[in-house]
């Protein structure tokens, strides 16, 4: 049997329905989106052009705004650099945060070896950054605000029509890197003052290896340098011949999401409720990680105190979740997310991330919080920190061993 | 990660958990590393007095499956064996038994740590000079 799909956070599954719309576009319709001047070119074009607006009415933009690209690791780099490449003589200072995803991070710290000042904001204990702290970073040199629509550990979504006003106001670019958020919770580019966002597909039931960058045309109208030549497609800022199909399959994850979003999240955030519910009815020392009323509503993270994540993990291969302990990362780091909101390290080993998705069941709800208690209630018999903590010794007070 | 049959037996069926008096005379604990670094282990041994073997041996572990598996075998090891019988137990044997890949060889070093931990508390408590003890990694 196969694992019981709880990690959404990571990718979903392709929703049948988007499938169906594809595959005409491998095979019947495989013509190339750019050739002008016969009928197969014409109906990529049109088959493209359909899918900017799906992704453009869900993110309340213009279809003209779309740039397709490979994914959202490209979308961030295009954004973070071809903003800064465009606008250097402007300035040079990019604010984000600790908590962005490594796709941000990295760019940011490429850019810093080619000369970019960039401000790290810390968050505050509940995975938000302080407004405040945001507003003070801003300086004459600063060009870009990249700050992330929600968390992909914690899923904790950041106040980004607050941002997007600040950034507006200082004459700021704000960019977004949306993944969680798109096709989950409402997103609007106009009311939040988004500049740039960053979209993939296969966070939203849509097929891997394509995503996009919504790019602001109006007030102010942004510009970005390109970061691959070539044939000068998506409007100049990205070459490469359009993936037809995989850009037929976003369009029509976004429509999907549009039309069921509002009972879908709802029928989500009541599971999810669930979940956390029974661990907590039937565990002690269960702890949630990150705010849970500015929250995407299918994330659940919750450290399991004295109960290391990977042995966790062991116990409940039948299920698929992820966990911030070093030991499940390929850095034998715990998670910096959770590091950031101040967790010891000793929490963070013990987190694991619940992602719940389209394709789940309440009957695999009431499954995993059984099995989950079940395994949790067995290694503590096993722990010693727990027998510890019963015996009323305080841990911090313990002079350990490091090695 | 794939785990080898062997963690996966100790991990589901782990052998002598539990604890034992640590104020017992006869009773020596050690308890190594930190929940910071994600492994803690505590591994009790009990000796007779009279033909000077481990009676009984018992452990608590917090960590991944592997130091689970390092230290439920380890008690296993133990039980039988003389004091100085038991600080032959190496690392590298707990290894070789349970499969462990290099990511992993750390909790065979904790095991081995905490069986000379337990080992240096119960000679202390007969009495034995600190100079005589021997030292864990």
């Amino acid at each position: 049997m196969k694992p019981i799909y709880f990690d959404n956070h990571a990718t979903t599954q392709l929703d049948p329905r988007v499938l169906q719309a594809m595959l005409p576009y491998f095979t019947e319709h495989f013509g190339n989106a750019a050739s002008r001047n016969h009928a197969y070119g014409w109906e990529a074009e049109e088959a493209v052009e359909k899918s900017r607006r799906q992704i453009a009415s869900l993110i309340g933009a213009n279809a003209k705004e779309i740039v397709f690209t490979s994914g959202a690791t490209e979308s961030n780099n295009l954004a973070i650099k071809g903003v800064a490449e465009m606008y250097a003589e402007k300035g040079n200072h990019i604010i984000t945060a600790a908590t962005e995803h490594k796709a941000v991070l990295d760019t940011c710290k490429h850019l810093e070896k080619k000369g970019c000042r960039v401000t790290y904001l810390p968050v505050m204990g509940d995975g938000r950054i302080d407004l405040d702290m945001l507003r003070d970073a801003i300086t004459d040199k600063t060009i870009l605000i990249s700050i992330m629509y929600a968390n992909n550990e914690i899923g904790v979504v950041q106040p980004i029509a607050e941002i997007g006003k600040l950034a507006k106001e200082r004459g700021v670019l704000f960019h977004t890197d949306a993944v969680q958020a798109v096709g989950k919770i409402p997103v609007n580019v106009l009311a939040d003052n988004v500049d740039l966002m960053s979209i993939t597909g296969h966070k939203m039931y849509g097929p891997k290896g394509v995503g996009a960058l919504y790019v602001r045309r109006k007030s102010p109208r942004v510009q970005l340098t390109a970061q691959m030549d070539g044939g000068g497609h998506e409007r100049g800022m990205r070459s490469g011949t359009l993936n037809v199909p995989g850009i037929v399959g976003l369009g029509e994850a976004c429509a999907i999401a549009q039309a069921e979003m509002p009972e879908e999240s709802k029928r989500l955030q009541a599971m999810r409720d669930r979940l956390r519910a029974k661990f907590e009815s039937a565990l002690d020392e269960v702890f949630i990680n990150g705010s849970m009323e500015h929250r995407l509503p299918h994330n659940l993270n919750m450290s399991f105190a004295y109960v290391e994540g990977e042995s966790l993990l062991m116990g409940i291969d039948d299920i698929a979740v992820s966990s911030g302990s070093a030991c499940t990362s390929a850095t034998l780091e715990p998670s910096y997310v959770l590091k950031a909101l101040g967790l010891g390290d000793d929490m963070a080993h013990t987190s694991i991330r619940f992602g719940l998705g389209r394709f789940n069941t309440d009957a695999e709800i009431d499954y995993v919080a059984d099995k989950l208690i079940s395994v949790v209630q067995k290694l503590r018999e096993l722990s010693p920190l727990y027998e510890m903590v019963k015996e009323g010794i305080d841990l911090s007070k313990v002079q350990w061993t490091a090695h | 990660m794939a785990y080898s049959n062997k963690v996966l037996d100790h991990y589901n069926h782990p052998r002598n958990v539990g604890s034992l008096d640590k104020n017992d005379s006869h009773v020596g604990t050690g308890m190594v590393g930190a929940p910071e670094c994600g492994d803690v282990m505590k591994l009790q041994i009990k000796v007779n007095p009279e033909t000077g073997v481990i009676d009984d041996a018992k452990f608590k572990t917090f960590g991944c499956g592997s130091a689970i598996a390092s230290s439920s075998l380890a008690t296993e090891w133990l039980k039988g064996k003389t004091v100085d019988e038991a600080l032959a137990i190496k690392n590298t044997d707990i290894v070789n038994e349970l499969a462990l890949p290099p990511v992993k060889i750390h909790c065979s070093v904790l095991a081995e740590d905490a069986i000379k931990a337990a080992i240096n508390d119960y000679k202390v408590k007969q009495g034995a000079d600190v100079s005589s003890l021997v030292q864990a990694h």
